[in-house]
């Protein structure tokens, strides 16, 4: 359930964030430089989910951070309930929901910070920090019972 | 307008983002957060314009580029007049007739850190007010330059300590207090001014959604807990805001029409100012004996301004 194949579209994180040493440098770019975030139309994209859009090579969305992290969060589909907290904070756009479904972790652009394990209410919660080196199923294998009351 | 419904989570869930990952903002940043949740509460073609800081440097890394949207900097101070620019522009031309579709709604969005909304942005932010452009301004108030190594603004409350106001010995950090911009912005008589929270993302979203939907300029300050400077773990940033927001450091309010004031948030338990500070390293001086004056000081001022709030709501005007 963690390894989502999430027919994401096939450029998602294809660029290190230090790419373009292919491309003009600063002094060579006319002043006032023009970057479209997308091939071709692009004004429907608010109705198009990320995997239907055409993403163009300068759209950040092609670039992975993911070696900012040391940790990683994983994903317990098993507790989950959907309640969406760990989408609407997550700062890098990096928890995939779909249809109300919480399915799992962009790890492309996901930095480790840790606060959809923070704000995820369940018991135990659903998603937990990993060593980044970790093994999904390993990481599930490990998953804590659920915590009685304090008190 | 198209409104994404926020009625709750799962429903707001489904809006497809139009702000996207890889940008270089830090771990846990709030920014991020604030930005998120106002592209995902409408459907319309934004056009969205940003001041200097981290927001803009690290959503426009070249060659790459984190929006969706139509996107436009120039330079520190003028997103306000660049938003007003186009809005002028785009209004010009629908009247003739010449854009490629004129009956697509269009929303025009500035976004602004403290530094360039309190300081040095500020005469350009209430030149558009004061023309009246149809857009909404959101400040992005980590309270500090974050950008540029954390240096004091006027958004920085007393006591906290800064790059340029440092605590030590003989210093407890900035001794000036918090500029109230809310104030400053409701008294250019704009129709929508408010304070928001990200950790409130319902009233946020209604809140954008209202200043989206408000013709004419609107302004609203957002608390942006910034983990760097403010010295906290990245993941945090919920937690902190809560504390901002229950210990009325930060209260939830609208201003309309520049004197209907309507408080948001009634936190159940008010929690002490002590416990909010005490969560950040940037106040952690203010614990040692000598300083402690600063902490019943600033309890004094959130105390004195949430009963003046309170007194405004209900004298509603
Ligand atoms: C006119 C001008 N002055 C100074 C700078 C340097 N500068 C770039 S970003 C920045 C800090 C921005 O602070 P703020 O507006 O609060 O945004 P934050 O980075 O905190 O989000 C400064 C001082 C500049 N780019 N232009
Ligand atoms: S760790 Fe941070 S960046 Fe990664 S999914 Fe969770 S909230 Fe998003
Ligand atoms: S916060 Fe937790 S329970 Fe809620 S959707 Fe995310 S993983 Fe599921
Ligand atoms: S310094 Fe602060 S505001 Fe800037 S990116 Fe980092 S956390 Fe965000
Ligand atoms: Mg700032």
């Amino acid at each position: 359930m963690q390894d989502l194949k999430l027919c994401a579209q096939d450029n998602r994180g294809i660029h290190e964030l230090e790419a373009g040493k292919d491309l003009m440098g600063w002094d060579e770019v006319t002043q006032g430089s023009v970057l479209p975030s997308f091939e071709g139309d692009a004004s429907n994209i608010v109705h198009l989910k990320q995997e239907e859009r055409c993403y163009s090579d300068f759209n950040s969305y092609t670039a992975t951070v993911a070696s900012w992290r040391v940790k990683k969060p994983v994903f317990n589909i098993d507790v989950c309930i959907d309640c969406q907290n760990c989408w609407v904070w997550c700062p890098d756009t990096s928890i995939i929901s779909r249809d109300k479904q919480m399915l799992g972790i962009d790890y492309d652009h996901c930095k480790g910070c840790e606060v959809c394990v923070e704000v995820c209410p369940t018991n135990p919660k659903s998603l937990l920090m990993f060593a980044e080196q970790e093994e999904l199923e390993t990481a599930l294998s490990q998953w804590p019972e659920k915590k009685k009351k304090e008190k | 307008m198209a409104i994404t419904s926020v009625k709750n989570l799962k429903e707001f869930s489904t809006a497809n983002d139009r702000f996207e990952g890889a940008h270089t903002l830090c771990p846990g940043c709030a920014h991020s957060m604030i930005v998120r949740e106002l592209m995902n509460c409408t459907d319309d073609n934004l056009v969205v314009t940003t001041n200097t800081g981290c927001l803009e440097v690290s959503t426009a890394v070249y060659p790459f580029t984190s929006w969706d949207t139509s996107w436009m900097h120039i330079g520190f101070e003028n997103a306000a007049s660049a938003a007003g620019g186009a809005e002028a522009m785009y209004k010009a031309r629908k009247k003739k007739g010449t854009l490629k579709d004129n009956d697509a709604p269009v929303k025009f969005v500035a976004f602004g850190g403290d530094g360039s909304t309190f300081d040095i942005g500020f005469q350009w932010l209430s030149g558009a007010f004061e023309r009246g452009h149809d857009f909404t301004y959101i400040c992005l108030d980590n309270e500090n330059y974050a950008n540029t190594g954390g240096q004091r603004s006027s958004a920085t409350p007393i006591g906290a300590t800064t790059s340029t106001a440092q605590a030590g010995t003989h210093s407890y950090g900035k001794k000036e207090k918090k500029k109230d911009i809310v104030a400053i912005m409701a008294a250019h008589g704009a129709p929508y001014v408010a304070q928001l929270a990200p950790n409130k993302w319902k009233s946020m979203a209604k809140g954008f959604q209202k200043a989206l939907e408000t013709e004419g300029p609107c302004f609203i300050n957002t608390v942006s807990p910034c983990c760097t400077e403010w010295r906290f773990d990245p993941k945090d940033t919920i937690n902190i805001t809560d504390l901002a927001t229950d210990s009325l450091m930060f209260p939830i309010y609208e201003i309309i029409d520049g004197h209907e004031l309507n408080i948001l948030y009634r936190p159940k338990n008010v929690i002490p100012v002590e416990e909010y500070l005490a969560a950040q390293g940037r106040y952690k001086h203010l614990f040692k004996p000598e300083y402690r004056h600063v902490i019943d000081q600033i309890q004094k001022d959130v105390d004195e301004y949430w009963e003046m709030l309170q007194r405004r709501e209900e004298a509603r005007v």
